[in-house]
């Protein structure tokens, strides 16, 4: 199959049987995204595909050939975070940081469309996303810090 | 997770001609793939229906009511603004339903068409009678979230949000096959299982749901959706309940209610609605209606509470029609 992953046409081996998960992760190096509860429950495995965020775990690999797939690392790096990436640790909303990389895929996607939501705007894109640490306290503050440094 | 070959035809013809050859539809997967990955459904060859050429949005034909495509992510119903104006209790009944990310995956069809979440079922290691075993193991087992009336041999219960809701605006279906299409009330679609009948649907053997019609006339009346969950975010209905209804001078006309998650189809009782007709709606109308529908109701272990609430959820569904 054929991908373009954060802006690289990418070639895979599938098997007809994999998620677009497991192929992110395992064949094409891309650790980013989570795997969880692979039931589209927790959020975790969250990407764009064609620009709309989506639970990786459940779209079968085959279904994604052609496809325009953003993950977790397109957004930013260690070196340059993205400002979803920073707002997150500055408002102490990673704990063990597992559904971060989730998190903070939706509230880019979020962003990109809505750069200044309201509360009840980000609590319903991100309702889609579980965090078993942290409050969603800190997770709504991180996201309107966010919106701040974008806007 | 069982191997199984992948075609994504372009032409309608050519995926009806592959379903009559046995193989599975496949729409946006959010729920084929758990089930396949849990090995609770085994198919050998999907058809993925997501490439086919007008199977997706919706449209309005004046006089004609609004027609919506199967292969429609449940994300474009519940976000248009104009859809929104046109068939208010659609949206309402989405909001709640699954998570963004599912919903801009999942279909209209594949959401009427999901398989139920009864817990037994979902585990592969439980060979319950849907599954071909010889007893369902919620009778005398964990009956939380199971059926409390019209079960059968099998007390799931019908877990679409989408479904109560077009049901209460009288929508029909668009059954398409190589053989033909033919055309049927949305309700009908849903069958308790029984005796020989093992499932929860009754499409036929290579048959596809191509779209979903809600006739002009139910445009014209009031709806409503009420769910009640568990948790805030996602979660299935414990109880849901789709109202609709025209008012004419605080008088009640042609009544619709339908409840989800308290049935293995989506509960709808004739009598209870021809005993709301002409009425104000008022507590004593709307609760005397909530008992012919629960009549006869007898909860498993478990899930007596879901009478008390199903009863207290009609109520206020219909109580904000006439308000
Ligand atoms: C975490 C989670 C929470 C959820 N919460 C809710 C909820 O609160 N309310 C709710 O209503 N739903 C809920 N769902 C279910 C969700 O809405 C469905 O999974 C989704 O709508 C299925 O659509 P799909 O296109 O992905 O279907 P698929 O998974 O592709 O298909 C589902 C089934 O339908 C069949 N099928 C699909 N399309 C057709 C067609 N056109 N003709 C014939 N057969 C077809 C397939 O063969 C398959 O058996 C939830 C799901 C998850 C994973
Ligand atoms: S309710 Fe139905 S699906 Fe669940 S255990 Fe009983 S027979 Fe099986
Ligand atoms: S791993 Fe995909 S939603 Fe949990
Ligand atoms: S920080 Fe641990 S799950 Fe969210």
């Amino acid at each position: 199959m054929r991908l373009v992953v954060n802006g690289t046409p990418r070639e895979a081996d599938v098997r007809e049987h994999e998620s677009l998960l497991t192929v992110l992760r395992e064949r094409l190096g891309l650790p980013g995204s989570k795997n969880a509860c692979e039931q589209g429950e927790c959020g975790s495995c969250s990407v764009l595909v064609d620009g709309e965020l989506v639970c990786s775990c459940l779209v079968l690999a085959a279904a994604a050939d052609g496809r325009r797939v953003e993950t977790v690392e397109a957004l930013g790096s260690a070196e340059r975070p993205h400002p979803v990436q920073r707002a997150f640790v500055e408002a102490g909303a990673v704990q063990c940081g597992f559904c971060t990389p989730g998190f903070v895929v939706a509230a880019a996607a979020l962003l990109r469309e809505n750069p200044e939501p309201t509360d009840a705007e980000i609590r319903e894109a991100l309702a889609g996303n579980i965090c078993r640490c942290t409050g969603y306290g800190t997770i709504l503050d991180a996201v309107r810090r966010a919106a701040r440094i974008t806007t | 997770m069982s191997l199984f070959s992948y075609t994504k035809p372009r032409a309608l013809s050519e995926a009806l001609r592959l379903l009559r050859g046995g193989a599975t539809a496949l729409a946006g997967g959010t729920d084929l793939v758990t089930l396949v990955r849990h090995g609770v459904a085994r198919p050998e060859r999907l058809v993925d229906l997501t490439g086919i050429e007008g199977l997706r949005g919706w449209s309005r034909e004046k006089g004609k009511g609004i027609r919506i495509g199967a292969l429609t992510p449940l994300a474009d119903l519940e976000t248009s603004a104009q859809l929104a104006k046109l068939l208010p209790i659609v949206r309402e009944s989405l909001r709640d339903a699954a998570t963004p990310q599912i919903r801009n995956v999942g279909t209209v069809g594949g959401n009427l068409l999901q398989r139920n979440r009864c817990w037994y079922f979902r585990d592969e290691g439980v060979p319950c009678w849907l599954k071909g075993g010889t007893r369902c193991f919620a009778v005398d087992g964990e009956s939380r979230y199971h059926a409390v009336v019209g079960a059968h041999e099998c007390w799931m219960v019908s877990p679409s949000d989408l479904a109560p809701a077009l049901i209460a605006c009288d929508a029909e279906i668009e059954v398409a096959s190589s053989l033909g299409r033919r055309r049927m009330k949305l309700a009908d679609l849903f069958v308790a299982p029984q005796g020989k009948r093992r499932r929860e649907h009754a499409l036929r053997e290579g048959e596809l749901v191509a779209a979903v019609r809600v006739p002009e006339g139910a445009l014209e009346r009031r709806g409503t959706y009420l769910k009640a969950m568990e948790r805030k975010a996602w979660s299935f209905a414990i109880v849901s309940v789709a109202a609709s209804a025209r008012i004419r001078e605080g008088r009640a006309r042609d009544v619709r209610v339908v409840l989800g998650g308290v049935a293995p189809v989506p509960w709808r009782v004739a009598a209870a609605e021809k005993q709301l007709e002409g009425t104000a709606l008022d507590d004593n109308a709307c609760l005397a209606a909530a008992d012919t529908l629960l009549d006869g109701a007898t909860p498993l272990r478990d899930n007596g509470y879901k009478v008390t609430l199903a009863r207290e959820l009609v109520r206020r569904a219909l109580r904000s029609l006439a308000g």
